[in-house]
């Protein structure tokens, strides 16, 4: 028998016919030549066209020399590993992984850094505190691997000028105190673990105890002598008293660099501005969750009133988890943002009226008003939760300072805060089969 | 998204303005293609028509997100996961909420898998109209055995139809469970290092979705994730690791933001949904209550900043309230307004003898007083004063609610209340309480000073309406 070229679907072709009966005195004889043509640089249609061809030729194949007796199958196992005979969907897995090195820029928009806030002041700088905080400096948002954060996160802590309501799990860590403006400070101080201290003025109110401003200043200087830390002065809240009330409690506090809470375009601020650049003291510029009105009001702040910038920290306004605080958190976001992006009215420390969690009804109720919630549990244990998440999230979106009311808020949130910002040391953890754990 | 601006992606469309979408232009219709506010298959004629099928699949891959998304489950409790297209919500929204998962174990008794899978089915928490729920059960094979596996896995699948998280290293266990599984398409967890060609075969066997595991790795976890892809396998998950305290967790917050950073900005490789393990706390606290804590400050961190699915043990309320909360915080539509109009509301039939209550046009504050009210099946009217969207409390302080605005949206509404009530008389917020005597003042009628929460006005009604004088 001459050899010739014979195209492998030829060859299916010819043993597709061959069934057990034909087999009987078939001889294979000479040589079968192969011809693949087509060059160099198979298509893979092509490519997978002809090796379906050729797996079907081995098949035929292999059914006869299995009808000849030959141990096929012991063939295909060791040659090509086990090979079970109905797999049509075999996984395709590669023998390696395709190695990659992983990289990622820093952002290069944020050229421009926070203004530093220095408050409190030492017996260097003619105040009485023992230390002085400084708020700012961030060129990042926080905890970002683009950029060092200069400064943690400081909590202050609140106390009032008179007895408040207040939610039960806050109030039974007050009661001892909550006569005694002075006495409740040492405790946030020495107790709680406050970086600093909000006196809130708030009996001033003309609907509430109307103290006058002379009598609330007395406060103030009890609460410096009480403590050693920086302190901010709060008002009332009410818009007219306020000016006056603060411009009274900034004298008494001149030297102590307070940070005065606050001015607000619902006000006269150029009083309240006055009072800290006359004293020496810096100011919060509050706002309500609107970036514009904050330019505006941190402009006139500047321009109009002559406030340094390096006296300008901004509250931008605090709701609570579940209560608006998607608007809050991205309000601060976006003002950070444009802050390290090159806005010059919103380059300043923010601050948080975290405090403002204990409004929410989860912090604070015994239980869901709605009858179709699932058990709220213990309300003891959902109010810390709330002022802590409703801090942490603003943390996120670059918050600096944070006022706030539970012990254990105080506890946990400077917790997390200074974990994030580098300065926790903890044991090193394996967690390569956290799966396994048994709790 | 490829494409940054409408006109980019008109240039696709028919340009015929047939209004089929509900559109009246194809440009208005790219508009909403670049929000996301509508799909590419809401245009039935790129659809349909067979001239346009070239064009239909360009853009298609040019509006695809960045960030590849993954659906898990089945049906209607089916989850989907990725799918963004920004790194700060404001600059469009994040798609795809957080899924949150919770563990069940296999070493668990039957009684006690049933009932926990039953606590974490049924948690709801009513929140502007709709219930907050969990999402899905983990299922931990604590036994290494692949057989107990099964079983607990078959339990669940009986119990409820929450998708699933099928989580071992061991490829023999993963396979019982998918035996049992498969059909519901569960998440696998996880491929590491060590077993990563065990789980392909799986993966690719039984066609669902992978998490890679590499922790603290970021050349593995990509490589991981870059072999997967480039064995044909597109729904992957990726978990850089959940370190719980310390400077690990510092590491671990910069590893998600550089994943998903990358993933914006183009890295396909690691462009896919990221896990997290807030569960990890558990290793660290002793107490329950400190590791629930300590995990849910973890799980917000994560909702905050790019996770996409987590695992977490706690069912405790105290934790599951604020983990659904800043779930939907981060996930809330930046662009929904966040004001309802003014205007004078009817809660169930009100006649002349119902109360009026007064609340500001905070979406939040009127929803929330809204569901209160018709919840305990109170008829009453609610006047919603044009507060510019503030709370009231933070509007008494900021004079949006006053006597005057409050005199102002009455009259808008054409609402007399000596005419259409018996009573002449409106029940202010409780922390709106100063404006009293402005308000009994510049209106003429009785004021009552309500709850400073509306959660407790239907009580307060029962004992103060109706009221005593006319």
């Amino acid at each position: 028998m001459t050899n010739k070229n014979i195209k492998l679907s030829e060859i299916s072709d010819i043993f597709k016919k061959l069934d057990v009966e034909e087999l009987e005195g078939v001889t294979i004889e000479g040589d079968i030549e192969l011809d693949i043509s087509g060059g160099g640089g198979l298509n893979p249609a092509l490519a997978y066209a002809l090796g379906h061809e050729a797996a079907q030729v081995s098949l035929h194949v292999a059914n006869i020399a299995r009808m000849l007796g030959y141990p096929v199958d012991q063939l295909f196992a060791t040659s090509m590993g086990a090979v079970p005979a109905a797999e049509t969907t075999r996984p395709n897995v590669l023998d390696e992984l395709i190695p990659s090195k992983f990289e990622v820029s820093k952002v290069a928009e944020w050229n421009n850094s926070i203004e530093e806030v220095t408050l409190g002041a030492t017996s260097a700088d003619g105040g009485s505190r023992k230390n002085t905080i400084t708020l700012g400096g961030e060129n990042a948002l926080p905890y970002h691997f683009d950029g060092e954060m200069p400064h943690r996160n400081y909590v202050t802590m609140d106390v009032f000028d008179m007895p408040i309501g207040m939610a039960k799990s806050v109030k039974e860590n007050y009661e001892d105190v909550i006569n005694d403006p002075a006495d409740w400070a040492k405790k946030v101080v020495n107790d709680f673990n406050a970086d600093m201290v909000t006196i809130h003025l708030i009996s001033t109110d003309p609907l509430i105890n109307d103290t006058p401003a002379r009598e609330a200043a007395k406060v103030v200087e009890d609460v410096l002598q009480a403590v050693d830390v920086p302190i901010v002065i709060g008002g009332s809240g009410n818009p007219q008293k306020d000016p006056e009330v603060l411009e009274k409690a900034a004298e008494v506090a001149e030297g102590e660099r307070v940070l005065l809470a606050s001015a607000s375009l619902n006000l006269d601020y150029e009083r309240v501005a006055k009072a800290a650049t006359d004293y020496g003291h810096a100011v919060l510029s509050w706002t309500q969750l609107e970036i514009n009105a904050q330019k505006e009001l941190n402009r006139k702040l500047m321009k109009q009133c002559g406030v340094p910038r390096d006296s300008i920290v901004m509250d931008p306004t605090t709701a609570a988890l579940g209560y608006g605080l998607d608007y809050a958190y991205t309000n601060m976001e976006r003002i950070r943002l444009a802050g390290l992006m090159g806005d010059d009215e919103l380059t300043f420390p923010m601050s948080s009226g975290t405090t403002n969690a204990w409004g929410a009804r989860e912090s604070w109720m015994k239980e869901s008003p709605m009858n179709e919630d699932s058990n709220w549990g213990p309300r003891e244990y959902r109010g810390p939760i709330w002022e802590i998440i409703t801090g942490l999230t603003l943390s996120l979106a670059g918050n600096d300072l944070f006022m706030m009311m539970h012990p254990t808020s105080v506890e946990v949130l400077k917790e997390i805060t200074q974990t994030l910002f580098g300065s926790v040391e903890t044991e090193s953890l394996d967690i390569t089969n956290w799966i396994g754990t048994e709790v | 998204m490829k494409l940054n601006s409408p006109l980019e992606a008109y240039k696709y469309l028919p340009g015929t303005n047939c209004g089929e979408c509900g559109e009246t232009t194809c440009m208005a219709f790219a508009s909403h293609l670049i929000d996301r506010s509508y799909k590419l298959t809401d245009c039935k004629p790129m659809v349909k028509v067979n001239k346009y099928s070239k064009k239909f699949d360009v853009l298609k891959q040019l509006l695809a997100p960045e960030i590849h998304e993954v659906e898990i489950g089945v049906g209607e409790r089916a989850v989907k996961i990725g799918g963004d297209d920004v790194l700060f919500r404001h600059k469009l929204t994040f798609f795809n909420k957080t899924a949150l998962a919770y563990d069940v174990w296999d070493t668990m008794d039957e009684k006690d898998l049933v009932e926990r899978i039953k606590k974490i089915d049924d948690f709801k928490k009513f929140y502007v109209g709709e219930f907050l729920t969990l999402d899905m059960i983990a299922v931990r094979s604590t036994s290494n055995d692949p057989e107990k596996f099964a079983a607990t896995v078959k339990k669940v699948i009986d119990t409820t139809d929450m998708p699933m998280v099928l989580c071992s290293f061991n490829p023999a266990v993963l396979r019982a469970g998918l035996d049992e599984a498969a059909d519901k398409k569960p998440l696998i967890y996880a491929a590491n290092q060590d077993n990563w060609q065990e789980v392909a075969e799986l993966v690719q066997e039984y066609d669902v979705a992978v998490t890679v595991f590499a922790p603290n790795d970021l050349d593995l976890l990509k490589s991981l994730a870059g072999t997967f892809s480039g064995m044909g396998i597109k729904d992957i998950v990726l978990d850089p690791g959940t370190f719980p305290t310390g400077k690990e967790l510092k590491t671990t917050f910069n590893n998600f933001l550089k994943i998903r950073r990358a993933g914006i900005n183009g890295d396909h490789d690691i462009a896919f949904p990221i896990m997290t393990v807030p569960m990890t706390a558990w290793m660290v606290y002793d107490d329950d209550v400190s590791a629930s804590y300590w995990e849910t400050v973890i799980a917000s961190i994560f909702s905050v900043r790019y996770g996409d699915i987590m695992i977490l043990h706690s069912i405790e309320p105290y934790a599951l309230l604020p983990q659904l909360h800043i779930r939907d915080t981060i996930y809330t539509d930046p662009r929904t307004p966040v004001t309802v109009d003014p205007g004078v509301m009817e809660v169930g039939s009100p006649d002349a003898n119902s109360p009026v209550i007064v609340t500001t046009n905070f979406a939040l504050t009127y929803y929330t007083v809204e569901s209160d009210l018709a919840s305990s099946k109170v008829d009453c009217y609610i006047l919603v004063v044009d507060t510019e969207g503030i709370g009231v409390e933070a509007a008494v302080a900021g004079g949006q609610l006053t006597a005057e605005k409050i005199k102002r949206d009455f009259e808008a509404a054409e609402f007399d209340l000596k005419t259409r009530t018996n009573y002449n008389t409106v029940i202010l917020p409780g922390l709106a309480a100063r404006l009293q005597g402005d308000v009994e003042d510049v209106l003429g009628a009785n004021v009552l000073i309500g709850s400073a929460d509306s959660g407790r006005l239907p009580g307060w009604l029962e004992t103060n309406w109706p009221p005593t004088k006319k």
